[in-house]
């Protein structure tokens, strides 16, 4: 089945369902990509904080209650 | 005592569920809009937003918090929030308000939103977002989308146009 969109017309209060044109389909497969590109990344960057906040407890020797105990 | 908070038009999407929901002819009589959207999407958790067809110059900086930690991020994204996805709880709807001042000024736009999710696990988001598009057009349309596969059944979207007199 193809893939549609909801259209309301505003104006006349008219709602249609269209069919989505090829370049369409092309830009919201080009979204799809960009947008789990983005969460990688976002999990990524967490990880790292993740893995760089337990290096530096590590160093230091403590825990993270003990370093929120500190730091509060 | 004028009516301030007018329904614009409101849709419900349909048994075959949709890639998007558009909303156009858009009139300029109002100051603000206020979009209400209660969601579901048969993939991801998230609310696209896309204004007179553009997809360029969209900031998103956004505050969410999962129920065990809250954080912030930003992107040069057309997000503007989360809604439920299709591993959550079956046939629970998640939430938003999105709003826009001056839709139809001859400033850059900016867009205000405050989403939930609803399922029964323990990691479930609700997002404060703050976004802009920069552009300086009149909002003549508005698209809702997930970044990919659709809206389904039973989705609700509702605009409304709010004047400050």
């Amino acid at each position: 089945m193809a893939d549609t969109k909801i259209v309301v017309d505003c104006s006349t209060g008219e709602v249609s369902e269209i069919e989505l044109t090829a370049e369409e389909v092309a830009q919201r497969e080009a979204d799809a990509k960009a947008a789990a590109e983005a969460k990688a990344q976002e999990e990524a960057d967490k990880a790292a904080k993740a893995a760089e906040k337990a290096a530096l407890l590590s160093k230091l020797g403590i825990t993270e209650e003990e370093a929120a105990l500190l730091l509060g | 005592m004028a009516d301030t908070f007018i329904k614009i038009a409101s849709v419900t999407v349909g048994a075959g569920g949709a890639s998007s929901i558009d909303f156009t002819s858009i009139p300029s009589t109002y100051t603000d809009l206020c979009l209400k959207f209660s969601g579901r999407c048969d993939t991801v958790d998230n609310i696209n937003i896309t204004f007179n067809g553009s997809t360029t110059s969209y900031t998103t900086r956004y505050l969410y918090g999962s129920g065990s930690a809250a954080a912030s991020a930003s992107a040069s994204t057309q997000y503007v929030g989360a809604t439920n996805a299709s591993t959550y709880t079956a046939n629970a709807f998640g939430n938003a308000e999105i709003y826009i001042p001056n839709y139809a000024g001859s400033n850059n736009k900016s867009i205000s939103t405050d989403s939930v999710q609803e399922t029964n696990v323990s990691t479930v988001y609700m997002v404060l977002d703050a976004a802009l598009w920069s552009n300086t057009a009149a909002i003549t349309s508005l698209s809702l989308a997930p970044s990919s596969g659709k809206y389904v059944q039973y989705s609700t979207a509702t605009l409304y146009g709010i004047k400050n007199s």
